[in-house]
């Protein structure tokens, strides 16, 4: 990785479906991977069902905490509703992670609870998109492990390994590139 | 130590190894976490009921000896500022350090003021953080300045400093909060009748050219000369901004921006051909060169509206002020499903009033599906402008308005306002309506003292708001949990000439689910500590 490498990414969604919590993990992961690492949001209203996006940088030296509208490497979406007012966000070359990974091109986020997706589900299907994108990323999974455990209560840890282990099989001809 | 943190919780890191005394406040974004993070530390902090009060608390803390925190967003500082002009004629015996949280691009506010400018108007120190590191470190600093100079120093980061995450170096340290022993009186200086206030404004200004002389050198403003031609002036988190913008250029960044650093810029801007200031919000930086006669170029008007970021940066380095991409906002936010306040406002619409609200969630409600606001302008508002929209309209008109105020803001600012309805009663009366959910909640939850409970959540005193109203002498009070009674109450208080208070009582929505989530974790023996903030 060069100086002047940072790896953009832009976690976008509405309140409440776990775009803050998300985010810290990919920062949190990135940081123990032993990058510089910043991380900027607005959470404002989140709670109130407005949209929510959270802008994630790492790489040897990172200067601005926000991710420059076109120049994000990835855009992992938790509301299909959100992916399109986000594309301008997107590098021409840029990655869409979003719930048609799991569920194909639908808007009905509760498809995420049908039995064939155990152990994902609607609650914990941002973790899963997290595994998806981990293909991609220059970080061990051991902090992506570290990262989930410190966000997340203890009784949901091993679950939610096992989401993350789902999201890296959806992607993993990424991997063997 | 090396940690990944938000920019309030490096705050809250520093004031607590920095033996911080007492942290008070008034809950309001971006600078909400600040206090939560500090009570988590294991400091000590409170809620005041609004900032004026909070920041008079410090004042004490600092006049016994304490080292004292006092945290506000951008226009809480206009409610607190009535103490803090005299406070820097006073001075301090510890050390008050206030928080002003700005909110350029107001992403949770109804203005977009520079606070900047209240350092130079007050004369306080004041001290501009980029990021969680210089949070951690600034504030540190600004305590020290403070004890030194016994004066007041502000500390001021922007919703961007205070809500993104970087990583922080610091040593582990004690937590030693300064409790002082005895008092030690100082007549002449803390008691600010003419005679004694006009040597301490001769004493402020005195202290304030020695710091101005010291900032000159102080390595709070950090220089770093490249070959460039032309040099940039920045401050805060633009200089993010600019190191990513134009990598190669000379680059001035002002950490403590008042007293400002004359000299420093002068030489500075005479190494360059030309010297740009990029700086959010108001000229500040540049009205101080040009008072000092040094010349720089300054941002088109057009960037002095909402935040900078890197391509905004960009556009400013090559003078382009053709028109801007618009700003993709999203989905507006809206009152959640299930939200006490829904019911409210059908029924105001419903009865065609004339609405005056105030600062909270239920601010929402000027959108569709509601729309049923006339106006917002600051906390506390609601009922005075509404006091004045009933004295000037005519009667028919009149009998359309009503007030409608949170909670949390009744506390803040609400009562000085139903004192002014039950002693200058418009002629057909006057109706308030208070929306109390039992929190705070707009900014995430945050306890108030009509809850009872303090900002840790333990019980204490409780301020009923029905019982406040009737001591004033409000003629009728109605007290309820149902619409329907609401909907007569209101019916009633429209044309009976009289002054109304009618308390809709509903827990937040919110607060319910959250509060039947701890119910759930803390019976398995779990808790999560962290702040909830999200306005």
């Amino acid at each position: 990785m060069h100086q002047q490498d940072v790896i953009n990414i832009v976690l976008a969604g509405i309140g409440g479906t776990g775009v803050i919590l998300s985010s810290n993990i990919v920062a949190e992961a990135a940081f123990l991977a032993g990058y510089d690492v910043r991380k900027s949001e607005i959470h404002g209203m989140s709670q109130r069902g407005g949209s929510v996006s959270s802008d994630v940088r790492f790489g040897l030296k990172v200067y601005s905490p926000m991710v420059p509208d076109g120049e994000a490497d990835f855009l992992v979406v938790m509301h299909p509703d959100e992916i399109e007012n986000n594309l301008y966000r997107l590098k021409p070359v840029g990655v869409v992670i979003d719930t048609s990974l799991i569920i194909g091109e639908s808007n009905d986020l509760s498809l995420l609870n049908e039995e064939k997706y155990l152990p994902v589900n609607q609650k914990n299907f941002n973790i899963c998109l997290l595994g998806a994108l981990s293909n991609y990323l220059d970080i061990p999974f051991d902090c992506w492990q570290k990262a989930i455990y410190s966000n997340l209560p203890k009784k949901v840890h091993e679950q939610n390994k096992g989401v993350f282990e789902y999201g890296m099989k959806l992607t993993e001809m990424v991997r063997a590139k | 130590m090396k940690k990944l943190m938000f920019g309030n919780e490096a705050i809250a890191l520093s004031a607590l190894h920095a033996g911080v005394t007492l942290g008070t406040g008034y809950p309001g974004t971006p600078s909400t976490e600040i206090l939560e993070y500090f009570s988590e530390f294991g400091g000590k902090a409170q809620w005041c009921p609004n900032e004026k009060v909070a920041l008079e608390v410090g004042i004490g803390v600092a006049f016994a000896g304490g080292n004292a925190l006092v945290t506000m967003k951008h226009v809480g500082l206009n409610v607190a500022s009535d103490p803090l002009f005299t406070v820097a004629y006073t001075g301090v015996e510890g050390a008050l350090v206030i928080i002003s949280a700005d909110d350029p691009d107001m992403h949770s506010s109804q203005n977009e003021q520079d606070n900047r400018n209240y350092a130079r108007s007050a004369g306080v120190m004041m001290l501009e953080p980029c990021d969680s590191q210089e949070c951690y470190d600034f504030f540190w600093e600004a305590i020290r300045l403070s004890k030194e100079w016994k004066l007041p120093v502000i500390l001021r980061p922007t919703t961007r400093v205070c809500h993104s995450m970087s990583i922080v170096e610091y040593d582990e340290k004690e937590y030693t909060p300064i409790l002082p022993v005895k008092y030690n009186p100082d007549k002449p200086g803390r008691v600010m009748i003419p005679g004694y206030a006009r040597p301490a404004h001769r004493r402020l200004r005195e202290k304030l050219a020695k710091i101005k002389k010291w900032n000159e050198t102080s390595n709070l403003n950090k220089e770093v000369i490249k070959s460039g031609k032309r040099g940039i002036i920045t401050s805060g988190v633009s200089y993010l901004h600019v190191l990513e913008a134009e990598p190669g250029a000379s680059v001035l960044k002002i950490g403590m921006c008042y007293p400002f650093p004359e000299e420093k810029v002068r030489n500075f801007v005479q190494k360059h051909e030309k010297c740009i200031v990029i700086e959010e919000g108001d000229p500040y930086l540049v009205e101080n060169c040009r008072y000092y006669g040094i010349q720089v170029e300054e941002k088109p008007e057009m960037y002095r509206f909402g935040e900078l970021n890197v391509n905004r940066v960009r556009r400013i380095l090559r003078c382009d002020t053709s028109p801007e991409p618009p700003i993709k906002r999203g989905r507006p936010p809206r009152l959640c499903d299930g939200c006490p306040h829904r019911a409210t406002f059908t029924l105001l619409g419903k009865m065609n009033c004339i609405v005056t609200g105030d600062i909270g969630c239920y601010t929402l409600s000027v959108l569709p599906p509601f729309q049923a606001m006339d106006s917002c302008v600051c906390m506390g508002a609601s009922i005075t402008v509404g006091l004045g929209l009933r004295h000037s309209l005519p009667p028919e008109e009149a009998k359309r308005v009503v007030s409608v105020i949170g909670d949390s803001t009744f506390i803040h600012s609400g009562i000085p306002g139903i004192v002014e309805m039950v002693y200058n009663p418009p002629a057909t009366g006057h109706v308030v309506i208070v929306l109390d959910n039992n929190t705070t909640a707009m900014t995430g939850m945050q306890e108030h003292p009509g809850t009872g409970k303090k900002l840790s959540h333990e019980p204490t005193n409780q301020v009923v708001i029905e019982e406040v109203a009737r001591a004033i002498g409000v003629e009728n009070i109605v007290v309820t949990d149902r619409v329907s009674v609401l909907e007569k109450a209101i019916e009633e208080a429209l044309v009976n000439n009289k002054t109304n208070l009618i308390v809709i009582r509903k827990t937040c929505a919110l607060l319910r689910k959250k509060q039947q989530k701890s119910e759930v974790t803390q019976s398995v023996g779990e808790q999560s500590n962290a702040p909830t903030g999200c306005n």
